[in-house]
């Protein structure tokens, strides 16, 4: 019976977290509107963000809002606001603010992984071929090592040679410990390293705009991605 | 009764030392090993976190972005700089982000603790290392669980524990560096309604013995958290590497 009454005022505590989320709004810009990226009630637009009640997933700016923070600062929402360090594949250190200014397509993963990570691998290839030529100049498929002890920029390089994915639109990341964990909890992507090679991980690709909000995200493997390419090529110019 | 302790390892740390246990879920749900390491005696306070925004305006509750915590942060503020009338200086610092927390700690040399760290510390009662075993342990964690508001209690009123470390049960669950780590209904954002399932129902009730209960509701919640969430009964302290080999 004591676990009883804990039970619900636990519930009560989860519900009323799960609700705070959803009343998360903008202080700056009233004008913004979101949509659920399923669009699981029609065309319906909330002023608010949140999660769509029949799908659950993140509600999206819709579009034309976003171009009013094309001025050259980033919104309060961009992933642009992490200052960590990342080395890429070429070796080159960078932070997220010098992938703006294209979508971004982002996936975490680790090289040494047999399992699942062949599949978003391939499901990331399977999205970049069906995006029309004209408009792979403004996409960065970009592909996060969740094991930055093994994965260092050699390794990566190798790997994108491997997987013939070594073209510029190809980015692969190598972060810091703490860099990846924080950009994990941004996407809200788990993962565990289970053994000393084994991580367990959320199957999440996630796209962004050119100015680092998410905008939608993809969820499991081998799924159906039409959704996902619509985002894309709806606000990739 | 809570003034810092001056000979601790680093100031209002202790030291722990660590060895292999097995957590309730860890790696493959066996054996973990936990290496020495410093942990804050108590957890970070409402006036440790008014002075850390002083500092650090990025975390003032207007001025915090979006991407780091959702709209309840800081709500038991009355502004950016004071606490509302009715909070303690000396009460667990709650509705933080898992973001602010993180920040926090590396602001002072540290870092939050791991899941394995917090349990390993926590499995202690006030004589004994591993106290999961005893029904004393685990009937007191279980109480306190279910005392309304004890997160407006002030720190160090609960006896410490054999570490000489307070307040990990009874006061505020706390965020830890890998919260993100538990995967417990599968995986992915998907579970969330589930997590609350869980959470709330019928796999806990089941648990066959009360250490796993316990144990249960924290990995629970931790597998139900994103790191932009604050909330009420939500806190952290910070640990630290430890320099003995």
């Amino acid at each position: 019976m004591k676990f009883l009454k804990y039970i619900a005022i636990v519930l009560i505590v989860v519900l009323s977290v799960l609700s705070c989320n959803s009343g998360n709004k903008s202080k700056d810009n009233t004008s913004e509107v979101y949509q659920c990226p399923m669009q699981c009630e029609g065309d319906k637009i909330y002023d608010e963000t949140g999660n769509c009640p029949v799908c659950k997933m993140d509600l999206a700016l819709v579009e034309n809002n976003l171009k009013t923070v094309d001025d050259g600062s980033i919104s309060e929402a961009s992933i642009f606001n992490l200052t960590s360090n990342w080395h890429t594949e070429e070796g080159k250190t960078i932070q997220l603010e010098n992938l703006k200014g294209k979508t971004l397509v982002m996936v975490m993963i680790y090289t040494s992984c047999k399992a699942a990570c062949p599949r978003l691998v391939a499901d990331m290839r399977n999205i970049e071929a069906q995006i029309p030529d004209e408009k792979i100049k403004n996409i960065q498929f970009v592909m996060v090592s969740i094991d930055p002890e093994t994965d260092t920029p050699e390794k990566l390089k190798a790997f994108a040679k491997e997987n013939v994915m070594d073209d510029d639109q190809w980015t692969f990341l190598q972060g810091s410990v703490s860099g990846v964990r924080e950009f994990a909890n941004v996407l809200s992507v788990k993962y565990k390293e289970i053994s000393p090679v084994d991580f367990s991980h959320s199957n999440i690709i996630s796209i962004f705009n050119s100015q680092g909000e998410l905008i939608h995200q993809q969820e499991g493997l081998g799924v159906n991605n039409k959704e996902t390419i619509e985002t894309i090529l709806k606000i990739t110019p | 009764m809570i003034q810092p302790l001056l000979f601790a390892q680093s100031k209002g740390m202790v030291s722990i030392k660590g060895s292999r246990y097995i957590p309730l879920y860890g790696r493959d749900s066996t054996v973990v090993e936990v290496k020495n390491f410093e942990i804050d005696i108590y957890p970070v306070t409402n006036a440790d976190f008014v002075s850390f925004v002083k500092k650090y305006p990025k975390w003032q509750k207007s001025k915090v972005i979006k991407l780091f915590a959702d709209k309840s942060y800081l709500t038991n503020w009355k502004n950016d700089l004071q606490l509302k009338d009715s909070e303690k200086p000396d009460s667990p610092v709650t509705y933080i982000s898992w973001f602010a927390a993180k920040d926090y700690c590396e602001c002072q040399g540290k870092r939050l603790p791991t899941i394995d760290e917090w349990e390993y510390v926590a499995m202690a009662d006030e004589t004994t290392k591993d106290a999961r075993v005893k029904a004393s342990y685990n009937k007191q964690i279980l109480a306190w669980y279910e005392a309304p508001r004890s997160n407006e209690n002030k720190i160090g009123e609960h006896p410490k524990n054999v570490w000489g470390v307070h307040d990990l049960h009874g006061l505020v669950w706390e965020w830890t560096l890998d919260f993100n780590s538990v995967l417990i209904t599968g995986e992915s954002r998907k579970d969330g309604d589930k997590d609350s399932n869980l959470f709330c129902g019928s796999a806990a009730v089941n648990a066959t013995d009360l250490m796993n209960y316990a144990a249960f509701m924290r990995y629970a919640i931790r597998g139900s958290l994103k790191a932009k969430y604050s909330m009420k009964n939500l806190g952290f302290r910070c640990v630290k590497d430890s320099d003995l080999k």
